[in-house]
């Protein structure tokens, strides 16, 4: 066996805190080394041509890189092998750089270290087999979770790329919160205007299936053949008779449902379409305010229906579908008031959030775009916005920021003042966060045209005085105490992952952090990507995002999915689960333990069971190896020897 | 890291690929700084990890071993932490019988995003072997 190691300087990354040179000169002391030496950037172009030069004139058979994490570069390493003849299976990378330079203080420690290291990898690459991949054939469809803006500029960009695809909307209509807001910032775009179109394009696409009031019970399967099963929740309304007409809802005696998509600002019919501009335009029952399901008699809406399409024995439906990708762009969602309780935590009707502000600024809202204030219904003289209500407070769990309040804050003020013109409006801010393109221009003209005060401090506390709300706060530009009384106060809630996206999370195989927002395969360089082949990220379940941002990463998913479904074949990963026949005794403990049924049972020829692998199916994940009792059952790449290879070569010596 | 002795010890962590490793990246892309005793042995799932492995590492000349894996209910293999799980808290109560301290092993949950929590881990665990000191020093007492 001769082994070639290569030991990345990584500029100075590496360079500066372990020495090199040394961790060469023992590594040339292993046995099966016949190769090592030191690279200033061995991912560059030519230290890769060096790795190449050196298999062929040194003749080696495997290859240890001691650079960066595999996370970051074993494929980049393993095509270079394969370039150069060798099985990419009989390339090790040792991880120098985040798991020593990066991390230990002491030269002389990091340096011992990273010999281990690579005496590990070089243990572990000599008891390395040969792997070949086999070709599966991909499923050319997409599935699409969420409608928002993310969501449909992904499905319309796959679409128009030829694509099938299937959108899944939880909601009755598509739209997600940017169907919701009244304009959009810096532009003072009308959102429904520009949203809108999108959301008839999404409907009448040919290539586009539409799911609204749809959830995804289970997901199967892995790259290029996903199996869905997409649960039609129940609407009580025959979507395919419902004209939209909009008789049931006029008629409809239970005035008092709470309305999702005003954000409850004011209640709405048990039966109802959710907005004038709803895709599709459908009539829903809302179960737990309508009369028929509360008192078991109405039936109003049956009766008027021209159509008669109301079905109050309608069930859930549940259809199975196939994919090759995924899209994922289930949104976000806002902290509940009630978690803020210096700020009247939901109790005062003066106090709102953002996303009810925009309702009641919203021409087809339930004020028709008139501003009141939700306790008696008359027109604010002095509003006052409070930016980052929840966000960026370790004390509520919520250290981060919320990414557009300061922008949204900043539009609403100026939108106060076109609607109430002899009002005044004041922003209690942290910092004002304005990076995009003609945003702080947008906050600046808010203060010096339209005079909206901004006050650098915290509101400590809003209660309520006579029909006023007082806001008290601090001035730390000033070093004061402000005091101001408000007739309606608006708050720019923190921004939160859906109160699901876990369960989302692991139906997917894929990660998310302590906040509960999808982990992207790399924060730089693979933004959209996830760890799990062929689930692709979009939007805001990812992390806050405005609208530009929440679009351009729709595109880029959607580009995402059209260049892995550019090929017609795609190779599977051959580190695989393998039974050895001879030592399988036929327990099929394996069996029963495989996460993914990618094991079966097999009758060989003289009678005996064994166990047996579908390649295809099995995941890798090795399970199995640890579960077998007589390791008939070997996890490819990490097998049993190859892993005591690495723990002997620490404890051994 | 005053406290730890500058002799080191062999500590061998066995670290699933989708979060545990991941995070011990994040730790590293974000230079939080680490005693130097562990050794990390990539592995697909903590599911991969045979109970076996840990007690030949601890025989063998470990000093202590650590798993970590994704948190449960977030493993990329759906479930394969929950089989590690299992055996892992069987393996725990089996040391004391081969004459081991049980808390010379431990296992734990690390996302691909907690950096900080493993610097956090890998530091009280490596200050928690030193204290015990090296395993083959001395006889350690059965229970």
């Amino acid at each position: 066996m001769r082994v070639g190691v290569f030991i990345c300087h990584c500029g100075n990354n590496i360079a500066g805190t372990i020495d090199v040179a040394k961790v060469a000169e023992e590594t040339r002391k292993l046995p099966g080394v016949v190769y090592a030496t030191t690279y200033m950037y061995t991912c560059s172009e030519p230290g890769q041509e060096e790795i190449q030069k050196a298999i062929k004139s040194e003749n080696l058979d495997r290859v240890v890189v001691a650079a960066c994490s595999p996370r970051m570069h074993e494929l980049t390493f393993r095509r270079t092998v394969a370039k150069a003849g060798l099985n990419r299976y009989f390339f090790e990378q040792a991880n120098i750089r985040e798991h020593v330079s990066w991390v230990g203080e002491k030269k002389e420690a990091n340096t011992n270290k990273a010999i281990e290291i690579v005496r590990m990898a070089v243990e572990k690459v000599k008891q390395n087999k040969p792997l070949y991949s086999t070709s599966f054939k991909v499923n050319k469809r997409v599935l699409v979770i969420g409608g928002g803006v993310a969501g449909m500029q992904a499905a319309l960009d796959c679409a128009d790329g030829g694509l099938e695809v299937l959108l899944v909307e939880k909601s009755p209509s598509v739209g997600g919160m940017m169907s919701r807001l009244d304009k959009t910032f810096p532009t003072i775009d009308c959102s429904i205007c520009i949203l809108g179109p999108k959301m008839v394009d999404v409907a009448q696409h040919d290539k586009i299936k539409l799911h609204a009031y749809s959830e995804i019970d289970e997901i199967k399967g892995y790259v290029g053949n996903y199996q869905i099963k997409i649960r039609k929740k129940a609407t009580y309304v025959d979507w395919t008779k419902c004209t939209g007409c909009g008789t049931c809802m006029e008629k409809c005696p239970s005035k008092n449902s709470y309305d999702h998509f005003n954000f409850g600002v004011a209640p709405t019919r048990a039966i109802n379409i959710p907005f004038p501009q709803a895709i599709p335009k459908k009539a829903k029952i809302d179960p737990n305010y309508c009369r028929q399901f509360v008192k078991g008699k109405c039936g109003v809406c049956a009766k008027v229906c021209p159509t008669k399409a109301i079905n109050y024995e309608m069930q859930d439906e549940v259809i199975t579908e196939e994919v090759g990708a995924i899209i994922v762009s289930t949104g976000y969602s806002l902290i509940d008031i009630e978690r803020l309780p210096e700020y009247g935590g939901g109790r005062y009707p003066d106090v709102i959030t953002g996303i009810q502000y925009e309702r009641i600024l919203n021409a087809s809202g339930p004020t028709s775009g008139h501003i009141v204030r939700p306790s008696d219904h008359v027109e604010p003289k002095t509003v006052v916005f409070v930016a980052c209500a929840g966000s960026r407070d370790k004390s509520i769990g919520i250290p981060y920021c919320s990414n557009f309040c300061c922008m949204y804050i900043a539009k609403q003020a100026i939108l106060t003042k076109d609607h109430v013109p002899d009002s005044q409006s004041y922003v209690f801010y942290m910092d004002i966060r304005s990076p995009g393109k003609g945003y702080d221009e947008f906050t600046r003209r808010a203060q010096e045209e339209y005079g909206v005060k901004y006050i650098r401090g915290r509101v400590s506390r809003i209660y309520p005085k006579g029909n006023k709300m007082i806001v008290k706060g601090a001035d730390t530009l000033l070093g004061t105490q402000v005091e101001v009384e408000a007739d309606l106060v608006v708050l720019g809630t923190a921004v939160i992952s859906n109160s699901d996206a876990g369960h989302m999370a692991e139906k997917l195989h894929i990660s998310y952090d302590t906040f509960g927002f999808y982990v992207e395969s790399h924060p730089k360089l693979r933004p959209v990507e996830t760890n799990t082949s062929g689930v692709f990220l979009a939007g805001a379940c990812q992390g806050p995002k405005d609208i530009p941002a929440s679009v351009s990463q729709g595109s880029a998913a959607a580009s995402k999915v059209q260049a892995l479904f550019s090929k017609d074949m795609l190779e599977s990963d051959p580190a695989v689960a393998k039974v050895n026949i001879n030592a399988c005794v036929g327990c099929l403990k394996c069996v029963k333990t495989c996460p993914f049924q990618a094991i079966k049972e097999k009758e060989l020829r003289d009678g005996r069971v064994v166990a047996d692998v579908i390649e295809t199916v099995c995941a890798g994940c090795g399970v199995c190896t640890s579960t077998c009792p007589c390791g008939a059952i070997q996890l490819q790449h990490f097998t049993d020897n190859q892993l005591l290879a690495e723990v002997n070569a620490i404890c051994l010596t | 890291m005053s406290d730890i002795a500058a002799r080191e010890l062999r500590i061998v962590g066995f670290l699933c690929n989708w979060c545990s490793y991941g995070g011990a990246d994040t730790a590293g892309v974000s230079r939080f700084k680490q005693p130097t005793d562990l050794r990390i042995i990539r592995v697909p799932c903590s599911g991969r990890v045979d109970p076996l492995f840990i007690v030949k590492a601890l025989l063998n000349g470990a000093d202590g071993v650590l798993v970590s894996g994704c948190h449960p209910r977030d493993c990329h293999y759906t479930d394969g932490n929950f089989y590690a799980r299992r055996r892992l808290e069987m393996l725990k109560r089996l040391l004391p019988f081969l004459g081991i301290d049980e808390r010379r092993f431990h296992y734990t949950w690390i996302s691909a995003s907690e950096g900080a929590r493993w610097q956090q881990t890998v530091t009280d665990f490596t200050k928690r072997v030193h204290e015990l000191g090296p395993l083959h020093a001395r006889k350690e007492a059965t229970p």
